[in-house]
């Protein structure tokens, strides 16, 4: 594929086929934590997107500008970890300063996002499978997405299960949760014949 | 004597009563991943044990220099640099391996249970105790995840450590491997222990369990982390 056209490839597949919730697992804490409410999903699942797309790119920038240059690949756990850490730190700062609704919405999520596995992951992948600029950024965007589409319709379902159902006692909370993220997990991989990007 | 007892406790407290996986259900998103393969997932878990115990000693023995306010950050950094050497064994003495997990081995460093351990326990125990205490979250979650790994392996490929068990007449379960299987796996798993070992509050049911839940969140942010281990002690 050519240059786009793979890009918007990458954008796809990571929403759709290689969800990076439900087929890698990343971001798993987060999920089971806060898909109660389908509101304070809705706001984790911005967050996440925002800082995905953003801390990918910024990632890549510093990986193939600093670390490879410098000859110290070896560092870039340590590397992108600070990028995050410092990139959500700003994002909290500015949005406190800015806006207060917006503030009140993402803002208590940010420091939860330091430590979701899925963004360090989404720069790791990015990095093993040597995507370019453009396709980073599509990849955190996407992966942000899939992982945000995951969480509000764990939420949905959650949020009906509340009302209505019978869980046994050894399933209440994140067991019947773990079952639910199974069967969205086979319903995701309808959709693996339509791109195949590794 | 008295020190031993300590010792002790702090070893017990991780696999049984306080284990990482079940009863505070953290940690797992690295991990699960790669318990398609035993093979992987006793590497990984060497690794995870490895850095939560050292991570957990050099925390303790730095607590009193960290300033309180940065502290998530230098924790973040004392357990990468573990990960980071981890990372560099694998690739010196295990390539292969190191390429099949991929990036996994660096998410160990966002693994809740290596942060949570440091936060909860090493910022307030002596550095002895704390290594105690972080092997034994490690080896607390690396059974659990081995049982799974077992499982998925022998029902997705017919095979135990890559070795054929299962004769022909076996068709392979193909879901095992990949991730929904990993989830119904460790739904199943905690079902029967939650369901059969821990039956301590019947009275309050379900809504006991879903005010339980609530707090849930808690164990990601960092401020309130020291809750995690005094709800799952206390339940």
């Amino acid at each position: 594929m050519s240059g786009g056209l793979f890009t918007f490839g990458v954008f796809f597949a990571a929403i759709f086929t290689s969800n990076i919730l439900l087929t890698n697992f990343l971001g798993m804490c987060s999920f089971l934590a806060v898909s109660r409410e389908v509101k304070t999903s809705v706001g984790l699942g911005a967050a996440v997107i925002f800082v995905m797309a953003i801390t990918s790119v910024l990632n890549w920038l510093i990986y193939y500008y600093v670390l490879v240059p410098l000859d110290i690949i070896y560092l870039r756990y340590i590397a992108f970890i600070i990028v995050i850490a410092a990139f959500v730190q700003l994002v909290e700062m500015i949005i406190e300063r800015v806006s207060d609704t917006l503030y009140a919405a993402l803002g208590i999520f940010l420091p939860l996002i330091t430590v979701n596995c899925a963004i360090l992951g989404a720069s790791l992948f990015m990095v093993i499978r040597e995507y370019t600029f453009l396709s980073s950024f599509a990849f955190g965007a996407g992966s942000g997405i899939g992982w945000a589409l995951a969480i509000i319709a764990m939420a949905g379902i959650r949020t009906k299960l509340n009302i209505r159902s019978k869980v046994p006692y050894g399933l209440t909370g994140a067991g019947i949760t773990l079952i639910i993220a199974g069967i969205m997990a086979l319903a995701f991989m309808g959709f693996a014949g339509m791109i195949n990007i590794t | 004597m008295k020190a031993s007892y300590k010792y002790r406790q702090a070893f017990a407290s991780g696999i049984g009563v306080n284990n990482p996986v079940f009863m505070q259900i953290l940690g797992i998103c690295s991990t699960l991943a790669v318990t398609n393969v035993l093979k992987n997932t006793v590497v990984m878990c060497a690794g995870l044990i490895f850095t939560t115990g050292l991570s957990n000693l050099t925390v303790s023995a730095l607590r009193r220099y960290i300033p309180g306010r940065v502290r998530m950050m230098v924790e973040t950094l004392i357990i990468a640099a573990w990960v980071i050497l981890v990372d560099i064994a694998l690739r010196a003495y295990l390539p292969d391996m190191s390429r099949q997990l991929g990036p996994y081995v660096g998410l160990i460093i966002t693994n809740c249970i290596v942060m949570g351990r440091a936060e909860a326990y090493a910022l307030s125990n002596p550095a002895g105790l704390s290594l105690v205490d972080g092997l034994s979250a490690g080896l607390g979650y690396s059974y659990v995840l081995l049982i799974i790994a077992f499982v998925r392996e022998l029902l997705g490929s017919g095979s135990i450590w890559g070795y054929q068990v299962l004769g022909d007449w076996w068709v392979n379960w193909n879901i095992m491997v990949m991730a929904p299987g990993g989830f119904f796996m460790l739904a199943l798993f905690i079902w029967v222990v939650k369901g059969s070992f821990l039956k301590e509050k019947p009275a309050a049911g379900a809504a006991g369990a879903q005010a339980g839940g609530a707090q849930k969140p808690v164990a990601q942010g960092a401020p309130a982390a020291a809750g995690v281990s005094a709800q799952g002690g206390g339940s």
